[in-house]
């Protein structure tokens, strides 16, 4: 069920564009659909092409890795508000993790070529858009790495 | 002020005993001047004079005639008032049923003779933990209340004495029951003698001594005056807090560890450090468990372990909380400074390391950065 | 509050009422002073000493209703020598107890705020006086938000209680896990994650936060990321602890005594400390 009715405004409203220019959001939304899954519904897959850039509305995402002995392992969720993914943004633009709904999530899926090319195109878009990223990135690092720390684990 | 000529000494241990007390006194034993029990004046250690230096500590006997010709002995009174090992309570049954039971006999009544400034200093301190605390320490507190104390100046200060830098020292200005300073002069051997306290002054006035004439009195002041003279060490304490609390990451404790053995001495020996850690015991199959509490050190790893593991694996970060706790934490906690200047650390560190270098050396490595910024 | 005693290092008598296996290493003690209900009135926060016949002495957190003192609850990871034989005690069984010590969590003060709580692990044991009392004061408080991160789903305390929690709709729990075992189908990641999507007013709300330091510490600066000020952020520390009243020296934690001065501390007087290794 792809669509984008109103998906000007629920870019708007998303927390990770938030302060971002209301006219760039106008041609985001020319390339912007909106998108839902039921759970257990896979949002992409480990290898395929990461063609959209996709913001979750609501609903629980986890990122697994599929290990032939342990099967998926579920290395992180995320809920509404949050970005799901960068591949799109680094070639060769392929996702490195499966992504599966856990509860009904929606999501605006934004076209991951198209906005590539707007932020070539429009390097003030560009900056905003790779700031955002790039706390992103920090977010997820600072927080891998404090999950790396087994901090509950007993120590021996 | 009175004067208590030498052969009069005994009568005023006579006197302390006659009223209960068990006498506590410096004795050279073993190459070393230690507080332990005494019976007669003759116990002191006549003579006996002490060398300190950085790790290394001898007594020689000059020949001469005076007892209190030392500097602060190995031991410190915390030894009376809290023994190294003490059985805090006895529990008798086992994990279905028991009952504890806290041996409660009347504190030892102890008359300690000899005491220096610096060593009440340190009394002073531990009154200010064990007995004005929240919780005070039933124990120590029944203890130090019964003490009586006959201080006497030093006139020999050692070379790792500091006193008077920190404020405790040589000359005796409050916290005894009786102060003498001893006097070996022009063939005499006598002690001027000053009342500190009620109990003090009942024990003088039954020894019936006569008035300290101008001549005597200014003698003893000489003495003092002289140990005030010959303490040529000093520490620098100004800013000394803000130099300590800067100093958690600096490199300087980094070599101080390289030579601490983590034996532990300095705190053992310190009149000031309290530590101390609870051992259970269980003999096998006796039903009966016991609780002592027993000296400990801030120099051990275990001082500091929770489940997994020591919080102050490091000698440098066990080295940097003895020394701030000493000279800015403690400050925090009471008020005052933990460290009396009698050098005993300096004495019995079988590493040679020196407390006021080290503060020296931080202070100066603080003023280096600073001038580098 | 507190009262001097004559002899302070002396355990009373408790007899266990009730043991339950709460995970794979940890379990709670329900226990009652022996020869009658005398209740052990304490504060949310604060900590007992318990004795286990012959073996030793070790600080442990009390996890109970402070409504209900008759009965004394404590939570208790098996890790030493003392804890591993606590918990083979069974019911009718005795331990000795000391206390309760320490500061308490700032309960009055918190009154007419959001409550935050941020816990990982065992962490929630010493928080949990604190969500009972909270809850039966509902009223007192805005928001009340659990923020509760554990090693895997397996892992997670008072997993009944926490449902029933989540049941209400007074009282907002999130849950996350470092790890994701069996059919686990929450929040994967570290608990500081849960604090940029709780619903509170950060300018006024009280954060109770306790777990491994490094936990404490990250939970800290999100909550100073959405806006909370430090001197409204409290933090519950540990450190060895032999006599529990202030005079054996080893919880010092820089100038404080943990034992007295804590455990439970105002996030900006200690911060400084906080930031320094092998403290």
């Amino acid at each position: 069920m792809v669509t984008n009715v109103g998906v000007k405004e629920m870019l708007l409203e998303h927390e990770f564009l938030r302060g971002l220019d209301p006219e760039w959001m106008e041609k985001l939304a020319e390339f912007t659909y909106t998108d839902s899954y039921y759970p257990n519904d896979y949002l992409f897959r480990a290898g395929e092409d990461a063609d959209r850039c996709l913001l979750i509305r609501d609903g629980n995402v986890a990122l697994e890795l599929y290990d032939p002995r342990r099967g998926s392992v579920t290395l992180d969720t995320l809920s509404g508000n949050k970005v799901l993914g960068w591949s799109w943004l680094i070639p060769p633009c392929k996702w490195c993790f499966d992504a599966r709904a856990l509860a009904l999530t929606r999501v605006l899926a934004i076209n991951g070529p198209r906005l590539l090319q707007l932020m070539e195109e429009d390097h003030i878009l560009g900056y905003a858009m790779l700031k955002r990223f790039a706390f992103l990135f920090a977010d997820r690092l600072h927080a891998a790495r404090l999950q790396l720390m087994d901090m509950y684990a007993p120590l021996r | 002020m009175e004067v208590l000529e030498r052969a009069e000494l005994d009568g005023l241990l006579n006197e302390l005993k006659r009223r209960g007390y068990r006498l506590i006194g410096p004795r050279a034993e073993r190459g070393a001047i230690v507080y332990d029990p005494v019976e007669t004046s003759d116990d002191f250690p006549a003579g006996w004079q002490d060398e300190h230096q950085r790790g290394v500590y001898r007594i020689q006997n000059s020949g001469g005639n005076a007892l209190f010709d030392h500097a602060a002995g190995a031991r410190a009174l915390k030894h009376f008032l809290i023994p190294p090992r003490r059985l805090l309570w006895r529990a008798h049954g086992g994990d279905s049923d028991f009952t504890v039971e806290t041996p409660r006999s009347t504190p030892p009544h102890f008359a300690f003779i000899g005491v220096r400034a610096c060593e009440l200093h340190a009394l002073a301190l531990q009154d200010r933990i064990f007995i004005h605390g929240p919780q005070p320490d039933p124990e120590y507190k029944a203890r130090r209340e019964q003490a009586f104390i006959v201080a006497v100046n030093c006139h020999r200060p050692s070379g790792n004495c500091f006193c008077a830098s920190v404020g405790s020292g040589p000359a005796v200005t409050a916290g005894y029951d009786i102060l003498l300073t001893e006097v070996v002069d022009a063939g005499r051997h006598y002690f001027t003698v000053a009342a500190g306290t009620v109990r003090g002054q009942e024990v003088v006035e039954v020894l019936g001594l006569r008035s300290a004439e101008a001549g005597e009195e200014a003698v003893a002041e000489a003495v003092l005056q002289e140990a005030e003279t010959a303490l040529t060490r000093q520490l620098d304490l100004s800013g000394l807090r803000e130099v300590l609390l800067g100093a958690a990451d600096s490199s300087h404790w980094e070599s101080v560890a390289h030579k601490c053995m983590a034996c532990a001495n300095c705190t053992m020996t310190c009149p000031t450090c309290f530590c101390a850690t609870v051992e259970d015991t269980t003999p096998l199959g006796s039903g009966t468990a016991e609780r002592w509490r027993v000296w400990d050190s801030c120099f051990t790893t275990d001082f500091s372990y929770i489940h997994g593991g020591a919080v102050r694996k490091t000698g440098a970060s066990r080295y940097r909380q003895w020394l701030t706790h000493k000279f800015a934490s403690w400050e925090d906690q009471f008020g005052t400074l933990g460290c009396v200047g009698c050098g005993r650390c300096i004495t019995w560190c079988p590493a040679g390391i020196d407390i006021v270098e080290e503060l020296d050396a931080l202070r100066r490595k603080r003023q280096q950065k600073l001038q580098a910024v | 509050m507190y009262a001097p005693q004559l002899e302070p290092m002396a355990p009373r008598l408790y007899r266990i009422q009730r043991v339950r296996r709460e995970t794979e290493d940890t379990f709670t003690l329900e226990i009652a002073q022996a020869g009658g209900a005398v209740p052990t009135r304490f504060a949310p926060g604060q900590f007992n000493m318990l004795y286990a016949f012959g073996v030793g002495e070790v600080a442990i957190s009390i996890s109970g209703n402070p409504g209900t003192p008759e009965t004394l609850v404590h939570t208790t990871r098996a890790v030493g020598v003392v804890t591993n034989a606590m918990s083979h005690l069974k019911p009718g069984q005795v331990l000795g107890v000391r206390g309760p010590y320490g500061t308490s969590w700032p309960i009055r003060e918190a009154e007419g705020n959001d409550v935050v709580i941020v816990t990982g692990g065992i962490g929630l044991a010493p928080l949990r006086p604190l969500i009972y009392h909270v809850l039966e004061h509902r009223e007192r408080y805005g928001k009340v938000v659990l923020l509760y991160g554990t090693r895997t789903p397996e892992d997670i305390l008072y997993r009944r209680e926490i449902e029933q929690w989540r049941g209400r709709f007074d009282l907002e729990v999130l849950i996350t896990v470092d790890r994701a075992t069996g059919h686990w189908r929450g929040q994967v990641g570290v608990v500081t994650k849960l604090i940029s999507r709780a619903p509170f007013d950060p300018y006024n709300t009280t954060a109770f936060v306790c777990g491994p330091e490094i936990m404490m510490n990250y939970a800290v600066e999100g909550l100073q990321k959405r806006g909370v000020p430090s001197d409204h952020v409290f933090v519950s520390m540990e450190r060895n602890m032999k006599c529990a009243i202030g005079l054996c020296g080893h919880c010092q934690f820089g100038p404080t005594f943990i034992c007295k001065d804590g455990p439970v501390f105002q996030y900006d007087k200690v911060e400084r400390l906080l930031a320094v290794r092998e403290i």
